[in-house]
């Protein structure tokens, strides 16, 4: 299949604003999909709110869009009424680490197999640029006129200390590796993170003096290197990218279909055929 | 199977908002922002097809056709 089957043609161009990185992260998880030869009924994208939640309404996916940092809420639901789908959440860094903080790292914890993309410009771009919890000290916002005195937090580590079973990191300078990721992630059975650096020229960019779309690419393409690098004992303010976690755990859906079947086996569920089997306070 | 050859791009100008990446990471120089912000292939001669203008497009407006 062709890019354009992925798309609903209608909404283009895109909302984003010239540059937007979120723009290269629909076109990278296209790929992905493209490659992974998914058919795109057997997916459902659920998105919160933000500049990176609207991606969901250019896929012709079944999407979602739903309140702001409940995605995760919305597609456990989803999955767990429907394990055979594959769930795709793309949040942004706002929407999965500030507003939707507790949903993501409880959904790491489960393992549930869902797969988000965390798509990282370090701001609130949709609504006027006011720093967020990933935009990191010393960084200006038009909240931060005198600068940011926010520590940020790492998406990396927060996913891998929740307990996601895939954790990974890209920019959207290294599209090849972009697509790669989400593909692991796709695949990879349980909670998987692909946190993906974007840029925001609009605000971030402007804010901070780091130059037009391309310019904070050659910049992001600088300050990261390979996870286990050599550069990065030498330097440790770079940015790792890559594979950081990829394990096996019992996986939430195929676990809880287990304790069905244990409480069938008991008779504490009522079988739909037979209309047999003891019914006990809330399991009835 | 020898290297893919340019047979043409096929650039959508309405979806085009002439960010630049394209033609910024171009390893051959071949695209150009014209004139009405929107990108246009300068020297499609010295094109390899290796296709990251259209890997890279945030607006999915450019595409590499190969022979």
């Amino acid at each position: 299949m062709a890019v354009k089957d992925y798309i609903r043609e209608r909404f283009f161009p895109q909302m984003w604003c010239p540059g937007c990185g979120h723009g290269i992260i629909l076109n990278g998880l296209i790929r992905a999909v493209e490659e992974l030869g998914i058919n795109k009924n057997d997916i459902v994208m659920v998105s919160g709110i933000g500049c990176s939640a609207r991606i969901s309404g250019y896929l012709d996916f079944h999407t979602m869009h739903t309140l702001h940092g409940r995605a995760l809420a919305f597609a456990t639901g989803i999955k767990m009424s429907r394990p055979e789908l594959n769930l795709l959440v793309p949040m942004g860094d706002g929407d999965a680490l500030a507003i939707g903080g507790n949903h993501f790292i409880h959904a790491a914890r489960r393992n549930i197999d869902i797969t988000v993309i965390v798509m990282n410009n370090r701001v609130y771009g949709m609504t006027g640029g006011q720093f967020s919890p990933l935009s990191g000290y010393g960084s200006l916002a038009t909240t931060a006129p005198y600068t940011n005195i926010d520590h940020p937090f790492d998406a990396v580590d927060i996913a891998k200390s929740a307990g996601a079973t895939f954790v990974a990191r890209s920019t959207t300078y290294h599209i090849r590796q972009l697509t790669d990721l989400i593909k692991k992630a796709i695949t990879h059975k349980g909670f998987s993170v692909v946190e993906i650096l974007s840029q925001c020229p609009t605000y971030y960019g402007r804010k901070n003096r780091e130059g037009n779309a391309y310019e904070m690419m050659e910049l992001m393409k600088q300050i990261t290197t390979p996870v286990g690098s050599k550069a990065k004992k030498e330097n440790p303010d770079l940015v790792e990218t890559g594979v950081f976690v990829e394990i096996d755990k019992p996986e939430y859906c195929a676990q809880y279909e287990k304790i069905i079947e244990r409480a069938k086996k008991d008779g504490l569920v009522r079988s739909p055929s037979t209309g047999r089997g003891r019914v006990s306070p809330g399991l009835g | 199977m020898g290297k893919p050859k340019l047979k043409e791009h096929k650039i959508n100008r309405r979806w085009c908002k002439g960010c630049g990446i394209c033609a910024h990471f171009c390893p051959k120089n071949v695209l150009e922002i014209d004139e009405k912000e929107k990108v246009v292939a300068a020297r499609p001669e010295d094109c390899i097809a290796c296709k990251l203008c259209e890997l890279r497009c945030p607006d999915l407006a450019i595409e590499v056709i190969t022979k």
